[in-house]
């Protein structure tokens, strides 16, 4: 599966990101530190797993993406990066709506605009195998700009050199 | 040559970093990029991060708004 050719520059600061959450303030996070990284220079590497698969897939909204019942149910209830919920006091959704519009109302980047600077900068978004094995994701459901789709060796090579977060 | 402007003034973190690194990757060789931005992160990382990078900061000048600085970085 993992075509990435990996070449690996010293002079080249880094920073590899694990997406894991999906709840969108870890996913504000994500974003906040990847775009400012690669914006100062550095080569930032975000390997999405598990929930945070939901940031990458292409339908944002609730949608049934998966393949076979029980991975429809999770993409159902999951969703994408538009139905993220907040990781503290989300009263059922409401939460991320009310960070939306004092993002938008104190001038501070929401997290679909982070995405779209971070696909503008060329931050490298990786998703992982295993993870998308489990929930019935495929290649096709995930934003044209994920890179490659890895297992654990490739990304700890990638991520050589350079700081890594778990998020 | 061309010279480009941009106000990052309103802009917060990672916003500043961001907007200035996409206007940089627009220019050639010779142009200039006046960027107007406020004290403090913004004032000590943009010149430093776009050193880094390869850039030219050409002058670092305080603008008519009390707190606002005007710096010209060339490619």
């Amino acid at each position: 599966m993992a075509t990435t050719e990996i070449k690996l520059d010293p002079t080249t600061k880094k920073l590899s990101l694990i997406s894991f959450s999906g709840d969108f303030d870890k996913l504000t996070a994500v974003f906040t530190l990847a775009t400012g990284a690669a914006a100062v220079g550095y080569e930032v590497n975000v390997f999405f797993t598990f929930w945070g698969l939901d940031a990458i897939k292409i339908k944002q909204g609730r949608s049934a993406v998966g393949k076979g019942f029980l991975p429809k149910v999770f993409g159902l209830f999951m969703g994408g990066l538009k139905s993220a919920p907040v990781s503290r006091l989300n009263f059922g959704g409401i939460s991320p709506k009310i960070f939306r519009y004092l993002m938008r109302k104190n001038n501070v980047a929401t997290l679909e605009e982070l995405v779209e600077a971070a696909k503008l900068l060329g931050i490298n978004f990786y998703a992982c195998e295993m993870a998308m094995h489990i929930l019935g994701i495929q290649k096709t459901d995930l934003i044209p700009e994920v890179k490659d789709i890895l297992g654990v060796a490739t990304f700890l090579k990638l991520a050589d050199g350079g700081q890594t977060l778990f998020i | 040559m061309a010279n480009y402007k941009l106000d990052i003034t309103k802009e917060h973190c990672p916003m500043t970093f961001v907007k200035t690194k996409i206007e940089l990757s627009k220019l050639k060789a010779g142009d200039t990029l006046e960027v107007l931005l406020t004290e403090g992160e913004p004032l000590e990382n943009v010149p430093r991060s776009s050193e880094e990078q390869g850039f030219k900061v050409l002058s670092i000048t305080e603008a008519e708004v009390k707190g606002t600085h005007l710096i010209v970085i060339q490619k």
